[in-house]
This record gives C-alpha cells, structure tokens and sequence, in this order.
C-alpha cells in the first residue's frame, strides 16, 4: 500500500513537472508576442509597409516606414536558402549513398552539428574578413553569403535525416521491379523524403530571416531599397537594432519586431500546410 | 513464358563478420511453390535476397559461391545489369511496402521505368494486374487515391500486382503473410498458389503448418546449412536427417 503511494506520488510529481515546463514555453510566447503588440502598436500603420524611412528633424521620433527593410531582409534569405539548399541537397546525398564509408560520413555529420552551433556573428566576422581581402564592401551579395554559410549546415542535417528516415523496404521495392538506384532515388526516396527535405528548407530561411549578427557587417544598413546586388541593404533584424537605439524609436522598433514575427509565422503557416499536402502518399 | 532454373553453389555470405550461409546448394524447381522453412534467424531471407542481389544494397556483405539462373551465374554479372536480374524476379516482403503515390501508379511504376510509354497499354496491365490479386473491384473506384489508405492485406496484394506487372519469372516472397491478419494471409496463400502455374514461387516461410498446405518443394535452413531438400510429400512423410525430424515435431523452432 505505502509502496503504491509512492508511485502515485511520483507520477502526480512528474505530470507537474511536464505541466510546468509546457507552461514556460507557451507563456513566454505569448508574453513577448503580447509585449511586442502592446509597445508597437501606437507605431503600426499601413505606412510601415509602404514607405522607406525618412530623416525626421532632431527631437522627433523617426518618420516614414520599414519597406526597405523588409524588402532586404527577402533579397538575403530567400536568394540564400535557394543556394544553401542547392548545395545542401548535394552534400546530403553523398553522405547517403556509398561513397563514403560510415565513419567518414559520420565524422561529417559532426562537424555539420558543430557548424550548426557556431554563432552566426562568427560567420558575419568571416565573411567581413574575405570581403576586405576582396576590396568588397557591404552589399546584399555578401550578406546573402553569409546568410548561405548559416543556413548550410541546419538544411543539410535535415534533408540528410529526411532521407535517412525512408526505410529499406520501400528501396528494396523499387529496386525489385528492375529499377536503377537513380531512378528509386529520384522517383521514390525523392517522394518519400520531400516533406522532410521541405521542414528544413523552411527551418533554414526561419533562421536566415531572423538573424541580425550575420548580416550586421555584411550587408550593412541603408535608408534605400537596394537596386543591385552590391548595394548595402538594411534587414528587419538590424532594422529594428537601430530603431531601437535611436531616441524615441522604440515604438517602431517594436512594430518592426511584430512584422518580423509575422512573416516567420507566415512562413511556419505555410510550411505546416504544404507538408500535410504532400504527406498524403507517404509511407509510415 | 520461359523456363527459369535457379541453382547455387557453394553459397556462402557473410554478413558483418558473422557467417549466415554456409555451402548452400539448392536447386529450385521451375513453376512450383518451394518453400523455404527454418527457424527465425537461420539465414532464410539473405538466401532470398542473394537470389535477386538485393544484398548488393547493404554494406559489409561478402558473397562467395555460384547463383545461376538458366545456368548463367548471376554473382559475375556487372552492376548495370543487376536491374534486369532483379526485373526478372518479383519480391514481396515481409510488411508490404506499397510505392509513395496512388493505387494506380504504383501498379504503372514499373511498367514507367521500362518504358512503357502507351497510356492505353498502361491502364490495361495494370487493370490485368488487379484482377490477377482479386484488387480491381475493391479499388476500381478510387484507383489514384494514395496507397496508404488501403489495409495491409491489400497493399499486399498491390505490391503483388506491382510485382507481375513487370512479367517476372520468379517471385520471391518473404514470409508475406507474417503482418497479415488470417482472412488477408489466406487470400496470399490463396493467389500464390493460382500464380504458380506461370511463375516460379519461393516463399520463405516460418510457419510448418503454411508450408505444409502450399509446398512442392521444401528446403530446410538450419544455422545458415541446408539440412534437408526435397519434394514435400516425401519431406514431410519420410524426413531422413535427425534435426529435419526434430524440427517437424516441434523439439526445435
């Protein structure tokens, strides 16, 4: 009897624990929505959209709007997680097929992980370091660089998992009917694989559209919608870094701050729809 | 259809560094169902696969030996012709694994690989092919929903379909009924036994009772050894070997 109510008491402790820890993440997403919708909203308008910052006289808040940021911020991370994924699908079917023996293939995977950890300032930093040496200087094509360099490792890992995950049965199927291993690969695991390669095709351009340290030297900051690739360009991230630094721009900083969170949802939005539409012929 | 005589000699694979198969020589007969029984883990399925050269997709495999088809030996043929020895011979395994896409093309995948470019041609195999698994009337109204959806009995049926819509002369089955509930593993024992007019059939099986219902032919794999070989009748009315006499009345399993 004593002994059942111990464990009764384990698991009323535990299902407390669980409860507790859900409640931290839900809570804190909804505190720093709320709190970015409360201090922006004053500044929320249609002109944020529309218009492109404009020099207000000193002692007033900044005027115009953020359209050239948020038109930089896709310029960088939709060109780099189109070239990050290119080149991440290439790295991940080498790791698969039998080129590599495990152990070197394993050994990738590691060093991927790791790159995947390194601060993305470190990455901003080397970039800044080759584009001196280049006699470049702050442009959307360096920050797009650096941005691919980011976003490399995350897709990478993904599609690799995505394809590792479709089982050997379903190889052995295609393979038994006189298929090649291009064919399988590419009219099977292909199909198989997609809604994971998806997941992190999108995972990588969450993390490229919200990461100000990478870009913060690379591509630099202008009031201007970029006309050409060596253009500098502002992003929302480092939008709304100098918003916030600029005397009574808060309010618009946190505005920016909610547009950012919206594009990030929209894309989550549409991620979680796609994947369902292609899971419809999938394989568990 | 042509005749098709599966031989091995000396058959040994290594898996690893464990020895799954030793000195396997067999001869499978053309046009009847041979079953091959043994306890779990004596080598049943890599014989299976090492018919096929499906164990070429797995790492750390060694083959040593003669597998010939028609007299030919398979193991010496080049990688670029392994597709055509595999055509040759369908594969249902032991869960079915039906192709990621509809009912419909996963029957036309494999006449699409080969090039069958002809629409009408296309519709009419695969209508053949789900009539031949008793499928047509049970999906005829949803032939591009996905795979998925039917139960496991049917997608059996339909890796079935998938596998004679290629015309192969051999089908190989690993235990295709072990996933099935009762109703489902009858109809596939059922069709087996239909489809060994044309095809030459190997069922890898563990159950005594299914092998003595549908055999012609009875190999028994014991530790990776062929210990007994033979027509069923005989196998099972007159076992020589003493482990062959054990396994059949249940000593060993």
């Amino acid at each position: 009897m004593e002994l059942l109510n111990r464990r009764t008491l384990e698991e009323n402790l535990f299902k407390i624990l669980m409860f507790a820890s859900l409640c931290i993440v839900l809570g804190s997403l909804v505190i720093i929505f709320g709190l970015v919708v409360i201090n922006g909203a004053s500044s929320l308008n249609i002109e944020m959209l529309t218009q492109t910052p404009t020099i207000s006289s000193p002692g007033a808040p900044p005027g115009g709007g953020i359209l050239n940021a948020i038109v930089g911020s896709l310029l960088l991370a939709l060109p780099a997680t189109g070239i990050a994924s290119l080149i991440s699908i290439g790295i991940a079917l080498f790791l698969q097929t039998d080129f590599l023996s495990p152990r070197v293939s394993n050994a990738i995977r590691f060093m991927l992980d790791v790159l995947w950890g390194i601060p993305s300032i470190i990455y901003g930093i080397f970039c800044l370091m080759i584009m001196i040496y280049l006699g470049m200087s702050s442009s959307v094509l360096v920050g797009m660089i650096a941005l691919t360099m980011l976003e490399i490792p995350i897709i990478t890992r993904c599609m690799d998992e995505a394809i590792k995950m479709v089982p050997i049965g379903l190889k052995e199927g295609s393979y038994s009917l006189g298929s090649t291993k291009f064919e399988t690969a590419v009219r099977v695991v292909r199909r198989q694989a997609f809604p994971g390669i998806l997941a992190g095709m999108l995972l990588g351009l969450g993390r490229g559209i919200g990461d100000a340290a990478s870009i913060l030297f690379t591509a630099g900051f202008s009031n201007r919608i970029p006309t050409s690739l060596f253009d500098a360009t502002a992003s929302l991230p480092t939008m709304i870094y100098n918003l916030y630094s600029t005397p009574l721009g808060q309010s618009k900083a946190f505005a920016a701050a909610f547009i950012l969170l919206i594009i990030v949802l929209i894309v989550s939005v549409l991620s979680r729809l796609l994947t369902r539409r292609l899971k419809k012929h999938i394989i568990k | 259809m042509e005749e098709y005589q599966i031989e091995t000699k000396n058959l040994n694979v290594h898996y690893h560094k464990l020895k799954v198969l030793k000195d396997v020589n067999i001869r499978i007969p053309a046009k009847q169902l041979t079953a091959v029984i043994g306890p779990s883990g004596c080598g049943k399925t890599t014989l299976l696969k090492s018919i096929n050269r499906l164990l070429d997709i797995h790492d750390d495999v060694k083959i040593a030996g003669q597998i010939l088809v028609n007299g030919e030996n398979i193991l010496d043929q080049k990688t670029n012709e392994v597709p055509d020895i595999r055509k040759k011979m369908g594969l249902l395994s032991q869960k079915p694994y039906p192709l990621p896409m509809s009912i419909f093309e996963n029957v036309a995948y494999g006449l699409r690989i080969h090039h069958q470019k002809n629409k009408e041609e296309i519709s009419r195999i695969v209508e053949y092919c789900l009539k031949e698994t008793g499928l047509w009337n049970e999906v005829k109204d949803r032939l591009h929903d996905p795979a998925t959806r039917l139960s496991l009995g049917q997608q059996q049926r339909l890796c079935l379909a998938r596998a004679i819509a290629v015309k192969p002369a051999v089908l190989l089955c690993d235990e295709p009924t072990s996933a099935l509930d009762p109703i489902s593993a009858q109809q596939i024992e059922k069709l087996l036994l239909k489809l060994k007019k044309d095809y030459t059939v190997v069922l890898v099986t563990h159950t005594l009772r299914q092998a003595k219902r549908v055999a012609d032919y009875i190999i028994f794999l014991y530790f990776g050894m062929v210990i007994e070989q033979g027509p069923a009748a005989e196998f099972f009315a007159n076992p020589k070997n003493p482990e062959t006499k054990a396994y059949l009345s249940g000593e060993i399993s």
